[in-house]
């Protein structure tokens, strides 16, 4: 191993970011484009991860191991296989695009706002290419401050509220994550190693206490309802970018963390939670996506829905089936993709009108008809239309749902009905009927504008088209996740617990 | 996979994307792309046509779309008799629509934008019918939805057509909900999506049955219903039926192509397709026959009283689409297919029609303003009233051959809802040909009752729309002659034709029963014409004073039986509601935010009062270490 690869990858931007403390802070100019320029070398540098990347092992990657603190055996290790190889991807790309839409936006400390962007995306792909438990907990944490200043500095007018509450959610959850780490380090034989850990068995009273005490952090990131109620005012108030990261990437570490701790180290107590965590993600499909109905703001409804899509994404993730958890990572990874961009054109349109009442708009179509096109396309990804990437990961994940339990997968297809519903009302509101006064003469987008927007088209069409590009990059993981749940020897489509044929 | 093949979707799609693109420069000439793509896409279709009389079907894969563990799905196409004969429907119609839409829509805002919409269409229309899975199915399924939507509410900027898009893609959604969950079950019956396999191994399924929601039922059956209910939505069949009327907003030579002759048959299309399965289940089988019976006199009696002339063709269209489900459920799927195909020209003809007359009238839809345009449109005149004879089922037109056939297999069937049906269809085969000839009438008889300035501007189409009306009047026409039964002497070469996809019931009537049936159902369509000349032509008081004396009656079938008001008091409303006031309000504002809220207010509280100690006075800390001192001493004290 001659390059640091994964190393590389987290502390690039890290330097990058603390290298734009010698630019001065009036030249804007320059920042920008340094934090664009890091961004962009960051995503190439994910380019070689992909091309040497064997499919064909579940085993961890382009290994690093640096003992750290040697006495309570903590090392400094990283890897990556074929889940988090494609959230590194997601991290990279939204980052690029997160900086594109700060372009102007963002007028007031220019440089901090690089500086903690930067350092947030080293500490987010930190997050995912841990495989030491204490060393994913320091840039578990390490990523919340950023994050919070980014909104708690840059936010809207009740920014300093809507941190304190995300602050406290994440807190308590996170708490309860150390304690679980600690106990699991002196029931797991001493080691941080997630690898070692996933291979030893422990009794199901500690596994059920442990699975709680990570559900704590992980459901609130996720969120799973009911802890969801900090993600509406934190999307409200954050700039546009701080939206585009909460919702591409900083939402999905929790089921994330679902993935990588709690089946493969927990698998007695998550399946004996089965079915708790399917009932809570059946409720946050319908719940979040008829509450989004009564929505008055604009990016409080598409907080909202993405209560609605994430509890797809826990949906499939326990069905424990291979359809259920390839679909689950992809939709985590098409959410981010969809969401993000509704989050971009929503502060593109949020620039021009400086308001987030949706009763203000009307008749974009008409004034804005490129815009209008970009937002279609994105509604029509969100409600899952097939050729998009939202229908290969809804349809995925409804198979595995209805193969674990029917009933779950009935469910969560209102959840199409009412997507659509509220999606396409969205739409209307926004960009149809008579043309409001207000909205004559708004300018087109530009090209800048085209240009962040334009990638995520892209992606949407060639996920929905061309899935198996990122699928093949799962099924072995996801196999030999199972098996690791399951206790080896399934294929994933164990037979359902309900779906008793009878002659 | 031949090339002919692929350009038959793909070349619309490619005219999509060039028109959205570049449709815009190319002002009044956008539409050259989309009509030469279209004409392309017919005359291949054509040869994919001859290709499978001559006995060659085709079924491959062009590659894997989605898989996982033993899923797979791969975008493949399947050219059969059933595919040869939706395409040949999909791209003669649509054809005619793009060269009608060069007249209808000239000088229009958009007008590239609607080109473009035409060609999506296109394209997904003919990936439905030509997928070899039903994942592929459901793509085209959904895309023509969409395409449905951004034409529907093609003048966006005026509310109730935005609405109305808007509608027909969540009504359509609750059908969808309904297929998805058929696929789900499908998958896990039979390990795979493709039709293939899952037709070729129906059999296995018959018999079994499951337990879902805690009801027991037949695997079979589970499964016909939920397709059905994908059906329903599309097809516009009670109850969700709904959205096509509104869909009426669209402009014209849509309301022709997608709504009536193609993709509101992709249900009926789906049925048939899936004819292996529905076999096995006689209770849905009865229930669609049953279903279509209903859809038929319904929409029929709500056409007899309405209006707006694209309103009466549009509640026409849901009924001559119930009379294919009532083919389909009496195990008829060629005679189904058969009305598909002839409805498709005499319908596309009445619509287009409708749109001659609304260009002559400067958009004006109201019959009870028009009259006596019979003088100065006299192609529309003629090819409409072509039109109306064929849907009236009058010998010799299309219309009549097709009607005619599936009246005889329902009244030919063993299954129960049998005779039912065709009871109610031959009542409907009168009231079909009553509200054909009375918006005739309405329309191009007697004297014209609109303004002066409407009068000074009735003109005759230019020939870009005319031609089209001629061409689709040899289709009203001629359709028929594919199928003409053996009691007049022909061999049905339709039902031949599709025997081997479709399969065909055994006729065990006798050729006077046949004649019989066939003599009473063109009585109905001349009685109902007969009527119609006398209440509209002989006596024009007549329908006011009988609108009067059944008034409630006339208020109940002008309102649509109150469907959509039912819908809106009881599902739209309450679910608003139920969001704002109990979700939203009540459980996330109320309950989890008081407790999540609650929290940290009850730490900071707790924290309020200890800060109270520590507030500065040493004398006080003083107190406190004695008193601290005091309890631990007793504390152990009392310990030892």
């Amino acid at each position: 191993m001659s390059i640091p690869l994964l190393s590389t990858l987290i502390f690039f931007p890290i330097l990058g970011g603390l290298s734009l403390l010698f630019i001065a802070r009036d030249q804007t100019a320059t920042l920008r484009m340094m934090a664009l320029i890091i961004t962009l070398i960051e995503l190439l540098l994910v380019l070689p991860l992909f091309l040497l990347f064997d499919k064909t092992t579940p085993v961890m990657q382009f290994q690093e191991h640096h003992s750290w603190i040697s006495a309570l055996n903590i090392n400094y290790s990283l890897g990556i296989d074929g889940i988090s190889i494609l959230f590194v991807f997601l991290t990279a790309l939204i980052m690029v695009l997160s900086i594109l839409v700060s372009w102007e936006s963002i007028s007031t400390k220019v440089k901090e706002f690089f500086i903690a962007m930067l350092i947030l995306e080293g500490a987010m792909m930190g997050v995912f290419l841990a495989t030491d438990f204490f060393l994913f907990y320091i840039f578990w944490e390490a990523m919340l401050i950023p994050m919070f200043l980014i909104i708690g500095v840059w936010g809207g007018p009740k920014r300093i509220y809507a941190t304190v509450k995300f602050f406290l959610f994440t807190l308590l959850g996170s708490l309860l994550l150390l304690v679980g780490i600690i106990l699991l380090y002196i029931n797991g034989g001493q080691t941080f190693d997630i690898i070692k850990l996933a291979g030893q068995s422990y009794p199901l009273k500690l596994q059920l206490i442990l699975f709680w005490a990570f559900f704590a952090a992980f459901a609130v990131k996720v969120p799973m309802w009911p802890v969801h109620t900090w993600l509406p005012d934190a999307h409200t108030e954050a700039p546009a970018a701080g939206s585009v990261i909460l919702a591409g990437v900083l939402i999905k570490m929790g089921a994330y963390g679902f993935l990588r701790f709690s089946l493969p180290i927990l698998p007695d107590a998550t399946r004996e939670m089965l079915l708790p965590m399917l009932i809570l993600s059946v409720i946050a499909i319908v719940y979040g996506a008829i509450i989004c109905l009564a929505q008055t703001d604009l990016k409080r409804l598409i907080a909202y829905s993405s209560v609605s899509h994430m509890g797809f994404v826990t949906l499939g993730l326990f069905a424990l089936n291979q359809r259920g958890l390839e679909g689950s990572i992809l939709q985590m990874i098409n959410h981010g993709i969809i969401t993000g961009a509704l989050f971009l054109a929503i502060g593109m349109i949020y620039e021009r009108t400086h308001t987030r009442e949706i009763a203000s708009y009307g008749g974009l179509a008409s004034t804005m008809p490129v815009f209008a096109g970009f937002f279609l396309l994105f509604t029509l990804a969100a409600v899952g239309l097939p050729g998009t990437n939202g229908f290969i990961g809804e349809f995925l994940i409804l198979l595995g749902g209805f193969e674990r339990l029917p009933w779950t997968a009935v469910f969560a297809a209102t959840g199409l009905i009412l997507g659509a519903w509220y999606m396409l009302w969205l739409y209307q509101r926004l960009f149809f009927n008579e043309v409001k006064e207000e909205m004559r003469g708004l300018p087109e987008l530009n090209l800048r504008e085209i240009i962040t927007l334009a990638p995520m088209v892209l992606l949407i069409f060639w996920i929905g088209l061309y899935p198996n590009a990122l699928l093949s990059y799962l099924h072995v993981s996801v196999v030999h996740l199972l098996e690791q749940v399951h206790g080896g020897g399934v294929e994933g489509s164990i037979q359902s617990l309900s779906l008793a044929l009878s002659p | 996979m031949p090339v002919s093949l692929l350009a038959i979707p793909f070349l619309p799609l490619a005219s999509f994307v060039l028109t959205l693109l570049v449709g815009k420069r190319l002002g009044t000439r956008a539409h050259w792309v989309p009509i030469i793509t279209v004409l392309l896409a017919f005359f291949f279709s054509l040869l994919a046509f001859f290709r499978v009389l001559s006995g060659e079907i085709i079924n491959q894969d062009l590659y894997t779309w989605i898989s996982s563990g033993s899923l797979t799905v791969s975008v493949g196409f399947l050219v059969d008799q059933l595919t040869a004969v939706m395409l040949i429907v999909v791209t003669s119609v649509s054809a005619l629509v793009h060269i009608y839409s060069v007249g209808y829509m000239k000088g229009e805002e958009g007008y590239y934008r609607f080109f473009a919409y035409l060609s999506l269409f296109t394209f997904s229309m003919l990936m439905l019918v030509m997928g070899n899975n039903f994942l592929q199915l459901f793509f085209g399924w959904e895309a023509v939805g969409l395409s449905s939507y951004l034409l529907i509410g093609f003048y966006y900027e005026k509310k109730s057509a935005a609405d109305a898009g808007k509608k027909a893609f969540i009504v359509n959604r609750f059908g969808d909900f309904g297929f998805i969950i058929g696929l789900l079950l499908i998958f896990t019956q039979f390990g795979s999506l493709h039709y293939h396999e899952v037709f070729g191994s129906a059999d296995s399924i018959a018999g079994q049955s499951i337990s879902l929601l805690g009801l027991e039922a037949g695997v079979a059956t589970v499964i016909a219903l939920l397709l059905f209910c994908g059906a329903i939505g599309k097809s516009a069949q009670l109850p969700l039926h709904v959205w096509l009327p509104d869909a009426m907003e669209g402009p014209t030579p849509v309301s022709a192509l997608i709504h009536a002759a193609t993709m509101v048959t992709a249900g009926v299309f789906l049925v048939a397709r899936c004819s292996p399965i529905f076999e096995l289940s006689t209770f849905t089988l009865n229930l669609i026959t049953i279903v279509g019976a209903l859809t038929a006199l319904f929409a029929a009696t709500i056409a007899l009283v309405q209006t707006d002339i694209k309103r009466v063709v549009a509640y026409s269209t849901v009924s001559q689409l119930a009379y294919m489900f009532i083919a389909c459920g009496v195990g008829a799927y060629s005679a189904g297919i058969f009305h598909l195909f002839t409805h498709a020209y005499f319908k596309a003809l009445l619509f287009l029609g409708c749109g001659s007359v609304i260009l002559a009238m400067h958009h004006e839809q109201d019959a009870r303003s028009m009259g006596g345009l019979k003088a100065v449109m006299p192609i529309t005149y003629a090819t409409f009233l072509i039109a109306s004879l064929s849907i009236s089922g009058m010998p010799g037109l299309a219309g009549f051959f097709s009607k005619d056939e599936i009246l005889l297999m329902a009244f030919n069937t063993h299954l129960g809802a049998g005779k039912f049906a065709w009871a109610i269809g031959t009542l409907v085969a009168f009231m079909t040909a009553l509200y054909s000839f009375r918006l005739l009438f309405l329309i191009f008889h007697g004297s014209f009752r609109g303004s002066e300035q409407q009068r000074s501007h009735l003109h005759e189409s230019p020939r870009v729309v005319t031609v089209p009306l001629i061409l689709l009047a040899i289709g009203a026409v001629g359709a028929g002659w594919f199928g003409v039964p053996s009691v007049l002497g022909g061999s049905n070469h339709w039902a031949h034709f599709l025997e081997p996809v479709l399969g065909h019931p055994h006729v065990h009537l006798s050729g006077l029963t046949e004649a019989l049936l066939m003599g009473s159902s063109v009585l109905a369509g001349v009685l109902g014409i007969a009527l119609a000349w006398y209440l509209y032509l002989v006596r024009p008081d007549l329908p006011g004073v009988l609108a009067q004396r059944f008034s409630s009656c006339h208020r109940l079938l002008a309102n649509k039986y109150y469907v959509d008001e039912l819908y809106d008091r009881f599902i739209v409303k309450p679910t608003l509601t139920f969001s704002r006031r109990v979700l939203l309000r009540l459980v996330d504002l109320a309950c989890i935010e008081f407790v999540v809220n609650g929290i940290p207010r009850a730490i900071g509280s707790l924290a309020e009062k200890m800060r109270r100690v520590q507030d500065g006075y040493v004398s006080h800390y003083l107190a406190w270490m004695g008193g601290g001192a005091l309890v631990i001493l007793v504390v152990l004290l009392v310990r030892i």
